[in-house]
């Protein structure tokens, strides 16, 4: 009963962070603010949902592949962000700031 | 009207008109061949819906337990090979646009067909 | 319950279908098709076919993607916009989806157990294969050992790909050497610390769980389609990060034409062992003492056969676009 309690209440929490990962992917006004956004879901969705999940498996060999695959998410999203915003700057898109002065407004944001 | 038995089909309907028209209608050579990609996603959908059984399982077979249901294994066996067998073909399909891209300078059918006219 | 989520999965499907088509920048279109790969594994999952999602997911969602992007880096990036849709291609769609929700009035309801599918051999199947074939996974006892035919005619089916790849891109395995492509420092792949340390530890990991999906796939979901195709992943995924040279020297060229050629010989070679040992093409009962071992032994070695060739071949059709790529 505690058990299933617990679940409920991780898997909700997850649920309203990969809703929020995802309004923000569509609201944020540039790439990097959204890119950051959907981070979110990588991070937070990823260990709550999981977990919620893992609570139910209990210490079975379920449990331990849960953990095992929450470890791999954790090690390559936030990677595989990282690689995009990387290209990004690489490919000259710059983040929306205002510009420090007239010579170095060389952006282009879209 | 079994709304819910039926849905999986008419996604299928969907998906395989939304292919359809993207080999019909698309001149760029790649999206046909995206097109044609979902044109056998769709089949593989439909054969995968017939292999659902209520209150199956996949067909496991776990040691000593009875009265068990399995859904149906031989529409898996045949989608299995045939996703294989399909990026297989896309393979080839986009060496054979990387050439004609390289030849003609296009991937659009009609500038191709231009060109070959002269 | 679940139903619920497979309504809203097949409509987030269409919805991602009509995306790509609709999709005037290919890259965009590619990335699409990888999320609609996903999703496809997701509903297979429902609907209780493991093994077919594990494929559909390695094999399209990432070895898909990647060929697309390496054609899409040969070719143009964006589509020439046409004018708004042709009248004429979409009223033949139109009918044709008429006509086809029209005729699925007369198909079974989604779980019917008394659909005429369930009725001949798939029973039979089910029955059969503990006495036997005796492994859990049906589908990997059909595939292996009913039904292995079929799946000799598709390892064919890949290596004759894999052969026409290499021959339509002027890229054959003799040409693709560690020496002449560009390494990783001049080829751009600097400043990408992080994903490179990150791939170098995950590369070995995967193959190792490619290997566990190939020697498992008689218990669990798994065999030897989706296992190459992971294998292949981890090598492309090196090759990407650590740049062409590293991977060629890796995974030498000749390396990968043995394998894409071992594969189906490995196949062969155990339909014709049958017929030396007393059996017909392809009986695995005859392999070994046993019928039961012999099956055992047949379905490991062509499991085998049909990672190898898929491994060779993924692998060898990603150098060939990405030698191709160089050249230019």
């Amino acid at each position: 009963m505690i058990l299933d309690v617990a679940s409920w209440l991780l898997l909700l929490a997850g649920g309203f962070f990969v809703f929020a990962g995802g309004l923000g992917a569509l609201r944020m006004p540039d790439f990097y603010t959204r890119a950051h956004a959907s981070g979110l879901t990588d991070s937070m969705g990823t260990i709550l949902i999981l977990s919620g999940v893992a609570l139910q498996a209990g210490f079975s060999l379920a449990g331990l592949k849960l953990f095992t695959i929450l470890a791999f998410l954790l090690l390559t999203s936030p990677t595989a962000t990282y690689a995009l915003a990387n290209a990004a700057y690489f490919a000259g898109l710059r983040p929306l700031l205002p510009p420090l002065s007239a010579e170095t407004d060389d952006r282009k944001t879209r | 009207m079994d709304f819910l038995g039926l849905y999986n089909y008419w996604v299928f309907a969907l998906l395989l008109s939304t292919g359809l028209y993207a080999v019909i209608a698309k001149a760029n050579l790649v999206k046909k061949l995206i097109g044609i990609a979902i044109f056998q996603s769709a089949v593989f959908l439909l054969y995968i819906t017939m292999d659902k059984v209520d209150g199956g399982t996949a067909p496991i077979i776990q040691a000593g337990a009875v009265d068990v249901i399995y859904s149906n294994p031989l529409p898996q066996v045949l989608i299995l090979t045939a996703i294989v067998v399909g990026i297989a073909t896309t393979a080839l399909g986009l060496a054979i646009i990387v050439r004609i891209s390289e030849t003609y300078g296009t991937v659009e059918e009609d500038e191709t067909q231009e060109l070959d006219r002269e | 319950m679940i139903t619920l989520f497979a309504v809203f999965l097949l409509t987030l499907l269409v919805i991602t279908a009509f995306g790509i088509v609709r999709a005037q920048n290919l890259f965009v279109a590619v990335m699409l098709a990888g999320i609609f790969s996903l999703q496809m594994a997701a509903i297979f999952f429902i609907l209780d076919a493991a093994d077919v999602a594990l494929t559909e997911a390695a094999v399209g969602a990432g070895i898909s993607t990647v060929l697309f992007l390496g054609a899409l880096a040969l070719t143009v990036d964006e589509e020439r916009p046409r004018p708004s849709a042709r009248f004429l291609p979409l009223v033949v769609v139109a009918i044709t989806t008429l006509a086809v929700i029209y005729a699925t009035f007369e198909k079974p309801r989604l779980g019917d157990p008394n659909a005429p599918v369930h009725m001949h051999v798939a029973p039979w199947y089910l029955e059969n294969t503990p006495t036997l074939i005796d492994i859990p996974n049906v589908v990997t006892a059909v595939l292996a050992s009913f039904r292995g035919y079929d799946t000799f005619g598709e390892v064919f089916v890949i290596f004759t790909a894999g052969i026409g790849v290499m021959f339509v891109l002027g890229t054959p395995w003799s040409r693709l050497n560690a020496d002449d492509v560009p390494s990783a420092e001049t080829h751009g792949l600097r400043h990408h610390l992080i994903p490179r340390v990150v791939g170098r530890l995950l590369v070995p990991f995967i193959v190792l769980f490619g290997l566990y999906v190939q020697f498992h796939g008689e218990y669990g979901p798994g065999g030897g389609f989706q296992a190459g195709a992971l294998i292949a992943a981890g090598i492309i995924l090196y090759a990407l990060l650590d740049g062409e040279a590293a991977a060629l020297r890796a995974v030498p060229a000749s390396w990968l034409a043995a394998m894409v050629a071992i594969g189906p010989l490995i196949y062969g070679a155990v339909g014709l062992a049958g017929i030396v040992l007393g059996g017909r093409f392809l009986d695995y009962s005859v392999l070994a003492t046993d019928p039961v071992a012999g099956q055992h032994w047949g379905i490991l070695l062509i499991e085998a056969g049909v990672g190898i060739t898929v491994t060779g071949v993924m692998v060898s059709v990603f150098h060939a676009f990405a030698a191709r790529a160089s050249m230019r």
